[in-house]
């Protein structure tokens, strides 16, 4: 029954690209998270009034994330090439995406990791001042559990693009999903390829939606 | 404990400097709870961010239990604010933590071990009055029982001063009465020196014992509770002393009083401390053959004992009056004749 509906589709082949998806969207939203939260808590820290204020380093790393937010993905990861190469060794396969993912999803995720900091009650920070805090105590004992649903339904929204750029990436040979959409069924008029490929990437989308909401839900004791 | 000495704080902001506080000096002791009136506007957050230096002073010194604040780095700063805590006018604690968790935040940054911070919470849940509670988070507290958490998180590493920054404002009549009760006892029990500021009037009278009166950055007035309640100096501390004893209603009906009373003398007589538990009432009519009728009568009670005023009329035969007048006299209650006939 299946075979006959999608007469076309390498189940092995498939689950193999699945799998690569899974591997390229996990270990670039956890290089994400980590280069996204550094610089969001850098934009706020050296933002006016803040325990690190400085004009120049806060008009600096908001031109990194303003610069590389605004560049579209298909390109960044044509600029990006030589970077890849000296950092990876290829341009092939799933590693290979990388760097263009993380470039491309950080100073996302460091917007919405200021957002978040920026909501937090400005009098709940002179308290933790009032008590004797130091910044580094701010950081990992106010600022972040604080603004913690704030920072998952970003990361959130931030995988479901960096499943998106996965596929982008395949384009270019980074394997996955996308690859095989695109080569296997796109360019070789295999529907039922592409179908199925849309459709995986589809339930892969709502599992990481219905993951975040749970969690941000959960931490939310507001 | 503490002393400003020619403090000044000055703003600079687009519009122009904003003076916060202006070349103020005071001498705050140990143990006692000092009050800072003013509207809002005049410079009293400033100032009590100045004693913890969240708020550094453009001029003038700053000693906090022996040490000058103004100059030292922050590392040492951070150990003065162990010992001189804050509260605050909308709690502001974490709601990301439960009521023991923020009660143990200072004890985390001050290093205490685990074990101790465990105990020491549990004392300070007690003597807040939230046994059963410390597994709660805010959001499931009332106002009130949030700023005794504010209290005890700010008890926590047995400060030497606490600061009360409108501490219940957002606070309900009733409620605001049992932090204060609260604040008193704990100003008992530990012998912590408080500095609160305030725009209500009957926040310094129920438990201040002294007083400083705040105006466009300066002090205006300051002293004894008692004193400034029984005999305000300055326009804005009599607006803020009426709020609570509505002399200036009473000021307002004098002409009234003599037009509703115009036979023999009306007298005000004022008041304070232990005079007002004495009874002269009866003894006056007791002694004097005169017509004794209360016009107008108020008793407020401050935390250094209470004052009062009375409006009397006497009517009766001229001499017996006067002596009534010298009577009251000896008796010390300072006397004012309104009106003669």
């Amino acid at each position: 029954m299946i075979n006959t509906l999608f007469p076309n589709v390498d189940w092995p082949k498939m689950w193999e690209a699945a799998l690569e998806t899974l591997y390229m969207t996990a270990i670039s939203t956890v290089l994400t998270a980590i280069f996204g939260l550094a610089l969001g808590l850098l934009l706020f820290l050296t933002s006016p009034h803040q325990a690190w204020a400085n004009k120049l380093a806060n008009w600096l790393t908001g031109a990194f994330v303003n610069i590389f937010r605004s560049i579209p993905f298909i390109i960044l990861i044509i600029l990006l090439i030589p970077l890849t190469k000296f950092l990876v060794g290829t341009m092939r396969g799933p590693d290979a995406a990388f760097p263009a993912l993380v470039i491309g999803a950080a100073p996302f995720y460091a917007r919405m990791v200021l957002i978040g900091l920026r909501e937090i009650d400005k009098g709940v920070l002179e308290a933790a001042r009032s008590m004797g805090a130091k910044t580094s105590t701010i950081i990992w004992k106010v600022l972040l559990p604080e603004s913690m649903p704030a920072l998952v339904s970003g990361i959130t929204v931030t995988c479901i693009s960096l499943v998106g750029y996965t596929a982008m990436a395949g384009i270019i040979g980074a394997g996955g999903l996308g690859t095989l959409a695109f080569l296997d069924g796109f360019q070789r008029s295999r529907e039922d390829v592409t179908l199925v490929a849309t459709i995986l990437i589809l339930v892969l989308v709502f599992i990481i939606q219905w993951i975040g909401d749970i969690i941000t839900t959960r931490i939310d004791k507001r | 404990m503490i002393s400003l000495k020619d403090v000044s704080k000055k703003f600079k902001t687009k519009q122009g400097t904003i003076i916060a506080v202006d070349d103020v000096n005071l001498d705050i002791k140990q143990g006692e709870i000092f009050g800072i009136i003013g509207y809002s506007g005049a410079g009293k957050s400033t100032m009590i961010r100045l004693l913890n230096g969240l708020e550094k002073p453009t001029a003038g010194q700053i000693i906090v239990n022996g040490k000058e604040i103004t100059s030292i780095n922050e590392e040492k700063l951070r150990q003065v604010r162990h010992k001189v805590s804050m509260i605050f006018q909308h709690f502001n604690l974490l709601w990301s933590r439960t009521v023991a968790e923020n009660i143990a935040f200072p004890l985390e940054i001050a290093g205490i071990p685990k074990e101790q911070r465990k105990a020491r919470v549990n004392e300070l849940i007690e003597l807040v009055g939230l046994e059963g509670r410390g597994n709660y988070y805010p959001s499931q507290l009332s106002g009130g029982q949030k700023q005794r958490v504010g209290i005890a998180r700010a008890l926590a590493n047995r400060p030497e001063v606490l600061l009360c920054d409108e501490a219940t404002s957002a606070l309900d009549p009733e409620t605001t009465d049992s932090i204060l009760d609260l604040l008193v006892s704990i100003n008992e029990k530990l012998g912590l020196t408080i500095v609160l500021i305030t725009h209500e009037m009957q926040v310094i009278q129920k438990i201040c014992n002294r007083v400083a009166v705040m105006e466009g950055g300066q002090v205006v007035e300051e002293g004894d509770v008692l004193k400034v309640f029984q005999n305000p100096q300055q326009p804005i501390t009599q607006k803020f002393v009426s709020q609570v004893s509505e002399s200036a209603q009473a000021v307002q009906t004098i002409q009234n009083l003599v037009e509703l009373y115009p036979h023999g003398k009306l007298i005000k007589l004022t008041f304070v401390g232990d005079q007002t538990e004495q009874p002269i009432l009866s003894r006056l009519i007791k002694q004097f053959e005169l017509e004794v009728n209360i016009v107008q009568g108020n008793i407020s009670h401050t935390k250094s004992g209470a004052f009062g005023t009375l409006i009397l009329q006497l009517d009766g035969d001229a001499l017996a009056i006067d002596e009534a007048i010298r009577f009251i006299h000896e008796q010390k209650v300072s006397t004012e004749v309104i009106n003669n006939d």
